[in-house]
C-alpha cells in the first residue's frame, strides 16, 4: 500500500516538466514563505526581545554581503526551472546489449523532498467493510447479538482466509491424460486332429514291426563294410539306407537317374564307347587316331590345371583327378575329384585340399585308399568309403614332412604288421615311406638323391636335388627309379639307404616322367621337357629308342594290353601314340586333342577299356578312344603269355640298335 | 496240444519282447518327448492295475509341468477321434498290450 502511495506520488512528480509555472508559483510561495519566516524570526525576535528594540541595532549574520543601496535595489531575475539541480545532467551506463557504455539522455530531476505513507482506505471496497464491520460488533459489544456474532464470526470463518496485502484468486490443476480404451485378443494356439485305435492286434502288430525294423538296421551296421565295396560301383551309402530319412533315401533314386539322364544326352558318345570301331584305319595303313569322347570338367575346378590322373583298379570306370597348379607363383587351393564314365557331368568324390594336389596314387586292392601329395609337402589319404571331406591321415602335424612339393606317391605292399604304406619322393629330394599306423602316419627316411656334381660344397645340404617322378619295378617291387630335374634318372632299391645302384644321363631338362614297361623286365621309359621320349634298356648305360616330339613332354605312359606301345602326351596339346612293333621311328598317331594354348599334362590308359584319359591346364580331362590300328596285340602267340612275345621282339630290336652303333 | 502250449509260450514271449515303451505317434519335440514317455511308464508300471490312477497320475503331473489342460487314456481296446493342440500329443504302446495317449486342448 505504501509503495502505491508513493507510486501516485511520484507519478504526479513526474509530470513536473510540464507544470513549470505551478512549480514556479509553489517556489516562488515557498521564497515568499522563507522570507515571510524569515520576517517571523525576526519579528520573533524582535517580539521576544522588545527589550531589545531599544538598542535596536541590526543584527547581521556574519556572513551576510554587504551590498550598495543601488545593489540592494538592483532587481535580479531569477529563473525557475523544473529541473532538479542536484540530478546529474550525463549518466552514462553500460549497456550489456550493445556492449558499450551510452549515454543516458532522459534523467530523473525527480527530488522528493517530504513523503508519507498514510493508511486511508476506501468506505467500499473489501477491507473497508470489514473494517465497518469489526467496528459495529465492537460498538454493540454485549450478549444480545452474541449468536449472531456466532453466525458472523462462523461465517467469516467460512470465508477463506486471504493474505490482506498481496492475494490472487487462481485455480490450477495438473494435465490428466486423455483416457484410451485399448483392447487385443492372441490367436489361440494351434490345433490339430488326430484319431486311431488302440487295439491288442494292433498293439501286437506294431511291435512286430518295431523288432522287425531294428534288426534290419543292426544288420545293415554290421555288413555294412563288407558290401561297402561291392556297391561301390553305384557309389551309395549303406548308412543312407538304414536311416529312415526321406531325402537320403531320395539321393538313391536320384542318383540313379541322374546317370539314366546322362547316359541319354551322351548315348552317342556311349554307343562309340562301346562299339565304334573306326573302319577307315584299314585305309590308313599304320597310321590311328584318337575319337575323343566324353570331356570331364567340375565348375569350381576352373581355374586349375590338372595335375596327376589315377585310374582305379577294382573299378574300371572310375579316375582320379588330382588338380592343382604347376606354376610357383599361382598356388591357391587344390582338389581331388573322382569321376565315372557312367556320369561325365558332375564328379562323383569332391575334395577340397589346402594347396595344391600334385599327385596322387589309388590303392592296388583296397581302392577306396588314396594317397595324395600336395605342392606344399603335405601327404594325406583319404578314405573313400567316409562321407567327410577330410583325410584320414594328414602329414600336416607330423615331422618328417617334406619341405618342398610332393611329385609323386606311390602305394607299395603291406608291411610285416599289414599295414598300408606308400612312398613319395618330393621336390627336397627325398624319398620317404609314410606308414599308416592307426591314426597317424609314420615316417621313414628311404633315402635322399644325390646332388648334383655341379654346386659347391658348402651348398650340398642346402640346395636338394629335385625328385620329379617315381616308379616302382612290377616284379621286383624293391627296385625303384628317380627322375630329377637335372635330367638324370637314378635306380635304386629299398634295401640300400645310402646310395642308387645306377644312373642315367636321360635327359637335358627336367624329367617328367619315367615308367618300367609292365611286362618287360628291364625296359623304361623316360620322357622329359627337352622334347625326347627314350625307351631305356636298365642293363645299359644309352637308351635304346630315342623319339623327339617337337615340344616339351608332359607325360608318358605305357599301354597295359601290349608291351610295345605307349603314348606321350605334349605342351602343345598333342597325344602322341607309339607301337614300337609297327613302326620304330614314327609315331602311329600325332594328334591335337585340345584348344589351342591348352596344355596337356597328364596321360593315362584305362587298364581294361580302350581309351585314354588326358589332363589339360584348364582343368579338363578329355577320355579318347583308341583307333583299332593303335591296338594291335602281337598277332604270333596270340595264345600265349604276352611278355614272351615283345620281350622277343625288343631285344631283337636291341640287337638291331647296337649293330647300328 | 504241443502247438498250443507253444502258441502260449509266444503269447508270454511277445509280451516281454514288447514291454519296452514304443511311440505310435508324436509331434511332441524330442525334450518333452522324452520326459513324457519316461513319465507315462512310471505311471502304468505304479499303478499297473488300475488304469484311471495311472491316468491321474499322468494327467496331474503334466498340468503341473506344461500347463492346462492335459488328457489322458490308459487302455488296451479303444478308439478315439480327438483334438489337440500342435505339438501337444504322444501315442504311446507300453508293456505289451497297453496303449497310452495323451493330449493337451483346453
Amino acid at each position: 500500500m505504501g509503495n502505491e502511495e508513493m507510486n501516485q506520488k511520484t507519478k504526479h512528480m513526474l509530470q513536473a516538466p510540464n507544470v513549470n509555472s505551478h512549480q514556479k508559483a509553489a517556489v516562488a510561495k515557498g521564497v515568499k514563505a522563507i522570507g515571510k519566516k524569515k520576517d517571523e524570526e525576526e519579528g520573533l525576535d524582535t517580539a521576544e526581545g522588545e527589550e531589545w528594540m531599544q538598542g535596536k541595532t541590526l543584527v547581521k549574520p556574519p556572513d551576510q554581503l554587504d551590498l550598495t543601496e543601488a545593489e540592494l535595489n538592483e532587481e535580479i531575475t531569477r529563473v525557475l526551472k523544473a529541473s532538479n539541480p542536484n540530478a546529474p545532467q550525463n549518466v552514462v551506463r553500460y549497456s550489456f546489449k550493445e556492449g558499450c557504455y551510452k549515454p543516458i539522455v532522459f534523467v530523473d530531476q525527480m527530488a522528493i523532498h517530504f513523503e508519507l505513507e498514510g493508511n486511508l482506505v476506501h468506505k467500499e471496497s473489501d477491507e473497508g467493510r470489514r473494517l465497518m464491520a469489526k467496528q459495529a460488533e465492537v460498538d454493540d459489544g454485549g450478549g444480545v447479538e452474541r449468536p449472531d456474532n456466532v453466525a458472523i464470526k462462523a461465517a467469516k470463518r467460512e470465508q477463506k482466509l486471504t493474505n490482506q496485502f498481496n492475494f490472487n484468486e487462481r485455480a490450477s490443476q495438473t494435465l490428466n491424460n486423455t483416457p484410451r480404451d485399448i483392447s487385443c485378443q492372441t490367436e489361440p494356439p494351434p490345433r490339430a486332429n488326430f484319431s486311431a485305435t488302440a487295439n491288442q492286434w494292433e498293439i501286437y502288430d506294431f511291435y512286430v514291426e518295431e523288432l522287425q525294423r531294428r534288426e534290419k538296421s543292426k544288420e545293415k551296421h554290421e555288413g555294412q563294410f563288407l558290401n561297402k565295396e561291392e556297391d561301390k560301383s553305384k557309389k551309395k551309402m549303406i548308412q543312407a539306407e538304414t536311416q529312415n530319412d526321406d531325402i537320403s533315401q531320395l539321393a538313391k533314386v536320384v542318383k540313379i537317374i541322374e546317370r539314366m539322364v546322362n547316359q541319354n544326352i551322351f548315348d552317342d558318345v556311349a554307343q562309340d564307347f562301346m562299339y565304334f570301331e573306326d573302319a577307315s584305319d584299314e585305309f590308313r595303313g599304320e597310321k590311328g587316331t584318337l575319337l575323343p569322347l566324353w570331356t570331364f570338367q567340375y565348375d569350381k575346378a576352373k581355374s586349375l590345371s590338372v595335375t596327376a590322373l589315377c585310374w582305379n583298379h577294382k573299378y574300371n570306370d572310375l579316375f582320379a583327378v588330382g588338380l592343382g597348379s604347376h606354376e610357383f607363383t599361382q598356388q591357391g587351393g587344390g582338389m581331388l575329384l573322382f569321376y565315372t564314365l557312367k556320369n561325365p557331368s558332375y564328379p562323383e568324390f569332391i575334395f577340397n585340399t589346402a594347396s595344391g594336389v600334385m599327385c596322387l596314387d589309388i590303392h592296388e586292392h583296397l581302392s577306396y585308399l588314396v594317397a595324395v601329395g600336395l605342392y606344399d609337402g603335405c601327404v594325406a589319404v583319404y578314405n573313400l568309403k567316409k562321407k567327410t571331406d577330410q583325410p584320414i591321415y594328414n602329414s600336416r602335424a607330423s615331422s618328417g614332412k617334406h619341405t618342398s612339393a610332393v611329385m609323386q606317391v606311390k602305394w607299395q605292399k603291406d608291411d610285416l604288421d599289414s599295414n598300408h604304406n606308400f612312398i613319395s619322393v618330393s621336390a627336397d629330394g627325398r624319398l620317404v615311406s609314410w606308414t599308416l599306423v592307426k591314426h597317424e602316419l609314420v615316417f621313414t627316411e628311404i633315402i635322399k638323391l644325390p646332388v648334383i656334381d655341379t654346386i659347391p660344397d658348402d651348398l650340398k645340404d642346402v640346395i636338394p636335388t629335385v625328385g620329379t617322378s617315381l616308379d616302382f619295378h612290377k616284379q621286383k617291387d624293391y627296385s625303384f627309379l628317380v627322375g630329377t630335374e637335372h635330367g638324370k634318372i637314378h635306380k635304386g632299391s629299398k634295401y640300400y639307404s645310402s646310395k642308387f645302384l645306377e644312373k642315367y644321363d636321360a635327359h637335358f631338362m627336367n624329367v617328367t616322367r619315367v615308367k618300367w614297361n609292365p611286362f618287360h623286365p628291364d625296359v623304361f621309359i623316360s620322357c622329359g621337357w627337352d622334347w625326347m621320349v627314350k625307351i631305356w634298356d636298365q642293363t645299359m648305360k644309352s637308351p635304346v629308342f630315342t623319339f623327339e616330339l617337337k615340344t616339351s613332354v608332359t607325360d608318358v605312359a605305357w599301354a597295359p594290353y601290349s608291351s610295345t606301345v605307349f603314348a606321350a602326351v605334349t605342351t602343345d596339346g598333342k597325344v602322341h601314340v607309339f607301337d614300337l612293333n609297327i613302326n620304330k621311328y614314327e609315331a602311329l598317331c600325332q594328334q591335337k586333342v585340345v584348344s589351342k594354348k591348352t596344355k596337356l599334362f597328364n596321360i593315362e590308359f584305362n587298364p581294361v577299356h580302350p581309351i585314354i584319359i588326358v589332363g589339360d591346364d584348364r582343368g579338363h580331362v578329355t577320355s579318347l578312344k583308341l583307333s583299332p590300328n593303335l591296338r594291335k596285340k602281337p598277332k604270333e602267340k596270340k595264345g600265349q603269355d604276352l611278355p614272351k612275345g615283345p620281350e622277343v621282339e625288343i631285344a631283337k630290336m636291341e640287337q638291331l640298335l647296337s649293330s647300328m652303333r | 496240444m504241443a502247438e498250443t502250449a507253444d502258441g502260449k509260450k509266444d503269447e508270454a514271449d511277445y509280451k516281454r519282447l514288447h514291454s519296452f515303451p514304443l511311440i505310435r505317434h508324436t509331434d511332441m519335440p524330442e525334450e518333452m518327448r522324452v520326459e513324457t514317455m519316461e513319465l507315462c511308464v512310471t505311471a502304468c508300471e505304479k499303478f499297473a492295475t488300475n488304469n484311471e490312477s495311472a491316468a491321474k497320475m499322468i494327467k496331474e503331473s503334466m498340468d503341473k509341468k506344461f500347463g492346462s489342460s492335459w488328457h489322458v487314456v490308459i487302455g488296451e481296446g479303444f478308439g478315439f477321434e480327438i483334438t489337440h493342440e500342435v505339438k501337444n500329443l504322444l501315442y504311446m504302446f507300453f508293456g505289451g498290450g497297453l496303449a497310452v495317449c495323451v493330449w493337451k486342448c483346453s
